[in-house]
């Protein structure tokens, strides 16, 4: 079996879902209650990697992170190695795919409370970020549940863009959906269906799950 | 509205039908490392023959996986020779694989000034080394063996990058995410582009390129006409020409 790729997978989906709640906690709180003009814009953006081919994605990411690339020529000037081919940069490549479905539950959330709770907060002199911590959080609560259950989920099911910016090195880039491909191109067929046939039953559970825990969160009231 | 929606339907019933009004045409499935290649033939193919080609590129085991599930192909130009044969085996085919084209394994640097060499490759003085993936690309498993002849499978195991065909370490290389790879000689050999070392033949063994003719194709006379000019003097020129060699 492969350990190794499902660890591996296991790892960088925990580490992509940390990531985006920090990034996609307060990108989903301006969304939610900014009045620029450019807000769609930025909303717009953020919702790309729902509709962009993941190769197109990972193609330009192995540019835009190569040494020729604005962000891979910064890291080398530092002294920096370049990301492709490492951990870190499918890091950066995961955060970026997956960032749609951690922010739009989670903006969703936090529009649906809407003004008024923290508006009466206020005037019991909570502060912003009592306000923030104390009311919004609590009741946006089944929003980040679902954003990091998806944020999570998606990841591990992340291909393309792993394959163009992955190189497949075992334990550093070698993801389960690359060693499935793997498999299948090497007529592994026996391997392919184990890690496949698992990968289907676990995405059923997660997304089933999800759905549970959100209709008993609703009973409760939220 | 009325004329907008006539319109409309006319281009999509155009868009529907159009595939089916060339009589002729034959569906070839190709190796990414021959598709440079490919498309020449096909373009003088067309121009003598009259028939239409439509081609599809991919890595040899996924088209392999295709065909053994009924993909639409009538021939298969594979990257080795594994493949072909279990078709053959399988009765897929009732044709003999034929060789079209040997392949030949180039180190490539897109860097000019990079001394590209065997003294290179063994002063290991680059961070990474694109190569295809050994299990499945045949490049890749030439370029493994290479690695292994020269003793120095341990040594770069580390810096390898695997392209799941040769056409992405070819990527690779060319984005200047690793210094050096290996690649087929038909990637460069149309440019002068950067530096390269041809690679001895005696470091690894042939990359023999197989075609074979599938039952699909076999009561059509535009994937015959397209078997036999793979094999004649002219398609065999233009394969030389793209850096391959042809079997004697």
């Amino acid at each position: 079996m492969d350990w190794q790729a499902i660890w591996l997978t296991l790892k960088l989906a925990a580490t992509t879902t940390f990531v985006l709640l920090l990034i996609g906690t307060p990108l989903a709180w301006w969304l939610a209650h900014s009045r620029a003009w450019w807000k769609e814009i930025i909303g717009a953006l953020v919702a790309l990697p729902l509709v962009l081919p993941p190769t197109v994605l990972g193609f330009y990411l192995l540019l835009l992170l190569g040494p020729d690339g604005a962000v891979g020529s910064l890291m080398q000037r530092l002294g920096l190695d370049t990301l492709p081919f490492t951990f870190p940069g499918l890091v950066v490549g995961s955060v970026i795919y997956s960032l749609p479905f951690v922010v739009q539950p989670i903006r969703n959330a936090f529009v649906a409370i809407g003004e008024r709770p923290l508006e009466v907060a206020a005037t019991l002199r909570a502060s912003p970020l009592d306000r923030f911590f104390g009311v919004a959080l609590p009741l946006a609560l089944p929003g980040f549940i679902t954003g990091s259950v998806l944020g999570f989920a998606h990841t591990v099911g992340e291909f393309g863009v792993v394959l163009m910016i992955g190189g497949n090195i075992p334990g550093e880039t070698k993801v389960l959906s690359v060693a499935i491909y793997d498999h299948v191109e090497s007529l592994e067929w026996t391997q392919a269906h184990w890690l496949a046939g698992g990968m289907l039953v676990f995405s059923f559970v997660v997304v089933f799950s999800m759905y549970h825990l959100e209709k008993r969160l609703q009973r409760k009231g939220y | 509205m009325i004329a907008l929606k006539k319109i409309w339907l006319s281009i999509l019933l155009a868009l529907i039908f159009t595939p089916y009004v060339a009589a002729e045409d034959v569906h070839i499935a190709v190796a990414a490392n021959f598709t440079a290649a490919m498309k020449e033939i096909s373009r003088v193919f067309e121009r003598e023959s009259g028939h239409k080609t439509r081609v599809s590129f991919g890595s040899t085991g996924k088209l392999y996986a295709q065909i053994v599930n009924n993909a639409p192909f009538e021939l298969f130009l594979a990257a080795g020779q594994e493949r072909p044969r279990l078709l053959y085996e399988q009765a897929v085919s009732e044709q003999k694989p034929i060789t079209y084209a040997i392949g030949k394994l180039v180190l490539w640097s897109r860097d000019a000034q990079r001394e590209v060499s065997l003294a290179a490759l063994q002063a290991g003085d680059f961070k990474r080394l694109a190569l295809g993936n050994p299990k499945t690309a045949p490049y890749g498993t030439a370029a493994a063996q290479v690695l292994k002849h020269l003793q120095l499978g341990q040594a770069l195991r580390k810096k390898w990058v695997l392209g799941e065909s040769i056409a992405q370490a070819y990527q690779f290389v060319a984005t200047g995410n690793a210094e050096l790879g290996f690649v087929a000689l038909a990637q460069v050999s149309l440019n002068d582009s950067g530096a390269r070392w041809l690679v001895p033949q005696s470091y690894y063994e042939p990359i023999r390129q197989n075609a074979i003719l599938l039952k699909r194709g076999r009561n059509n006379p535009a994937a015959s006409a397209f078997w036999s000019y793979l094999q004649s003097p002219a398609a065999q020129a233009i394969i030389q020409q793209f850096g391959y060699a042809i079997p004697q």
